[in-house]
């Protein structure tokens, strides 16, 4: 096994020898925010567990493997429009593809969206829309905290960019479908930027769908910002094979008496970890971030979650919920931090599990960093096994014990699926996880949305 | 209907019950009254099949067949209902989908298709005006921030659902105002066919005002050490358990 100074000198040669690549085609905004995160990444590297944040998570084997990396658009040999049909009934939106991380190039018109509205990809609006996009682009992905971050930033060719004009409220949801599709084990970098302008609302479903069955590498980031009273959702379902890295980092910041819903879902993959920061910028901001993960087999997931209440008279909700199988492993890390004039703050978390073997492991740590005086601040942590008096009870009125059990584990999933407000999705998301609670998914080959066993 | 023989059961190695002998017969009710610990309860989780308990002697023969050799759904289906002396809490599983899965199971045991939901609403309809229960209950989480009452009211709100053949109703009196106790009566009462019957375990003759028993036992030690008509109720209330106790030399 190669270590992690091998790992990091080959993305430094991969920077150095594909540099002329890298600047092809991207602004010098974006060139630009690229040399000062490869300069951060070269201090940083890949984070190892010696690294605090990363303690539960080891990326040295999802590193350790010789990816191939696209530093260039290229073309698909099919219509990805043909090959991928999300078919959740009643789920009307607005989809949008990307092949391995890009903006797919063939992707059909929306015809659907408000006037002003601009659903592309990061390289055409940093070209087409500079003024929105320098505004925004790298101002809310810290490079300087996170090895992962500096490294997607320094190779970030493309993603997704959507922005919502001041006002315009987009009724029917955008939904995102990064399509993984390769003949070659493969290493993405996807960088997306989400623009929503005050008073908008709009809400975004990401999700991933592997077409073949290559060990894929995913590195996303993934920066937005919500103006004043703007309205915004973010639904992320992480639905991969079980030979996948999920590395995904969310950054959010809130302006004035926005109200920002996240849900993230992760039903399968190899390896995930989520980084998801907010930072609530400005006052009276309502945000709540929500997640679930259900593993089993010897996947491994790590939330890791950090609500900033840079000023007063602002309120975060927060819950992750896990169930835990066989030899799973995961961590839960969820920071708040007040900070000194914050008050009036209100912050709650917490984070449950259920393990249902002897060999599923999960760490879970609060941290809560306050310095205002005048807040309200909760959390709570537990990990349980299934709940025998309950189960019982359900068994004593003629339910057999296997559907009992699945009984019990949709009820306790359902309390994060429940927050969900796209009501198709809901649904769609809740019958997922009942097939995927009774194991009739897996090593899923479909996206989580279009998953039609 | 219900024969128990020389039952013996004990958990962690120290016996609960030494030796129960009991015979239950369509159409009757029986009323097994003692003091605490004597293994009231105990006999009741037996018999619904709860596996904290093991039964090392004895038989239990339920419309002749080995009760003690079923699970605990499958002697639900065959027409068990214990009703919890603590009904539990299950936030997230409402009680609309808890009902309407256990009742279906009941009618796949017996060879019948799943009642379509609009058959479902009018019969839960139908029993929860029996019961005397509030709708709002079953719009909510089963139990789920149910007062005492509530929860008990709730447990004969399923029993009128899945109409058992032996009622198992541990304390259901426990912890009930007298409006409550008059509701959780009455819907016995109403429930009583010839075809069925129903165990009542009681600390207290108060109960017994309003489902007369045709049988009381005392159990007491493990052991059923008396068995008469429904006066026998009436003299514990009077004199206590205290004389119970000396007769049987403790």
């Amino acid at each position: 096994m190669a270590d992690i100074n091998t790992i990091n000198k080959d993305f430094a040669d991969l920077f150095n020898q594909g540099n002329e690549l890298l600047l092809e085609g991207s602004s010098d905004v974006m060139n630009e925010t690229r040399k000062n995160a490869f300069q951060d990444f070269s201090k940083l590297g890949i984070p190892t567990r010696a690294n605090e944040n990363y303690k539960y998570t080891n990326l040295i084997p999802a590193f350790d493997h010789p990816y191939n990396v696209n530093l260039r658009y290229q073309n698909v040999d099919v219509d990805l429009n043909e090959i991928f049909q999300c078919d959740v009934p009643e789920l009307d939106t607005n989809m949008v593809l990307l092949t391995n991380g890009w903006y797919y190039g063939n992707n059909k018109e929306l015809t659907e969206l408000p006037k002003g509205v601009i659903v592309c990809g990061v390289q055409e609006a940093a070209e087409k829309y500079p003024e929105i996009f320098n505004a925004h682009y790298g101002k809310y992905a810290k490079t300087d905290e996170d090895g992962v971050v500096a490294l997607n930033t320094a190779l970030a060719k493309d993603g997704f960019f959507i922005y919502v004009p001041k006002g315009v409220v987009i009724e029917k949801p955008i939904q995102v479908v990064n399509l993984l599709r390769s003949d070659r084990d493969l290493m993405a970098t996807q960088r997306n930027l989400i623009v929503v302008e005050e008073n908008a609302q709009a809400k975004i479903i990401v999700c991933d769908h592997t077409l073949t069955h290559h060990k894929y590498l995913t590195n996303s980031v993934t920066e937005v910002n919500v103006a004043r009273n703007a309205i915004f959702d973010l639904y992320t379902l992480q639905n991969q094979h079980l030979n996948s890295v999920i590395l995904n980092s969310t950054f959010i910041r809130q302006e004035s008496n926005s109200n920002v819903l996240s849900n993230t879902i992760s039903l399968y993959g190899g390896t995930i970890r989520n980084n998801h920061h907010v930072i609530l910028d400005e006052e009276h901001c309502e945000n709540n971030t929500f997640g679930m993960y259900l593993m089993d087999r010897d996947q491994h997931v790590d939330n890791f979650t950090s609500i900033d209440h840079a000023k007063p008279n602002c309120l975060s909700n927060e819950h992750f919920k896990g169930v835990m199988d066989d030899q799973a492993s995961g961590a839960f890390a969820g920071r708040i931090f007040v900070r000194r004039d914050a008050q009036q703050t209100q912050a709650y978390q917490s984070n449950n599990n259920l393990l249902l073997s002897n060999d599923a492991v999960i760490n879970t740590k609060p941290q809560l960093v306050i310095d205002a005086d005048d807040v309200k601040c909760s959390h709570g942590a537990t990990v349980g096994q299934m709940d025998e008096d309950a189960l019982f009870y359900l068994r004593a009125r003629g339910i057999d014990e296997k559907e009992a059990r699945q009984m019990l584990m949709f009820a306790f999933a359902h309390e994060i699926i429940e927050k969900i407000r796209v009501e198709p999705l809901k649904e769609r998301i809740d019958e997922l996880v009942d097939k995927r609670l009774r194991g009739e998914i897996s090593k899923c080959n479909t996206c989580a949305i279009a998953c039609n066993h | 209907m219900l024969s128990i023989k020389n039952l013996h059961v004990s958990i962690e190695g120290k016996d609960i019950l030494k030796g129960i002998n009991l015979d239950v017969k369509p159409g009757e009710v029986h009323a097994i009254m003692g003091p605490n610990g004597a293994g009231k309860s105990t006999l009741a989780s037996v018999l619904a099949g709860r596996d904290l308990y093991n039964v090392t002697e004895g038989e239990v023969l339920f419309q002749g067949k080995d009760l003690l050799d079923m699970e605990p759904e499958d002697r639900a289906k065959e027409g068990i209902f214990l009703g919890f002396q603590y009904p539990i809490e299950i936030p997230g599983v409402s009680t609309v989908n808890f009902m309407k899965t256990a009742v279906n199971e009941h009618r796949k045991y017996k060879g019948l298709d799943p009642l379509s939901a609009s058959d479902f609403l009018k019969l839960m309809r139908e029993k929860k005006s029996l019961v005397e229960i509030d709708s709002k209950l079953t719009n909510r989480s089963v139990n789920e921030g149910f007062s005492g009452g509530e929860k008990k009211k709730n447990e004969i709100f399923q029993m009128a659902m899945l109409e058992p053949k032996l009622a198992v109703l541990d304390e259901t009196d426990s912890g009930l105002d007298i409006d409550a106790l008059r509701v959780v009566a009455n819907g016995v009462n109403k429930l009583k066919t010839r075809d069925n019957a129903t165990i009542v375990i009681t600390h207290y003759q108060r109960l017994l005002d309003y489902i007369v028993p045709d049988v009381v036992h005392v159990l007491y030690d493990g052991r059923i050490v008396k068995t008469a008509g429904k006066e026998l109720a009436l003299e514990l209330e009077e004199k206590g358990y205290d004389w119970i106790k000396e007769e049987n030399g403790k």
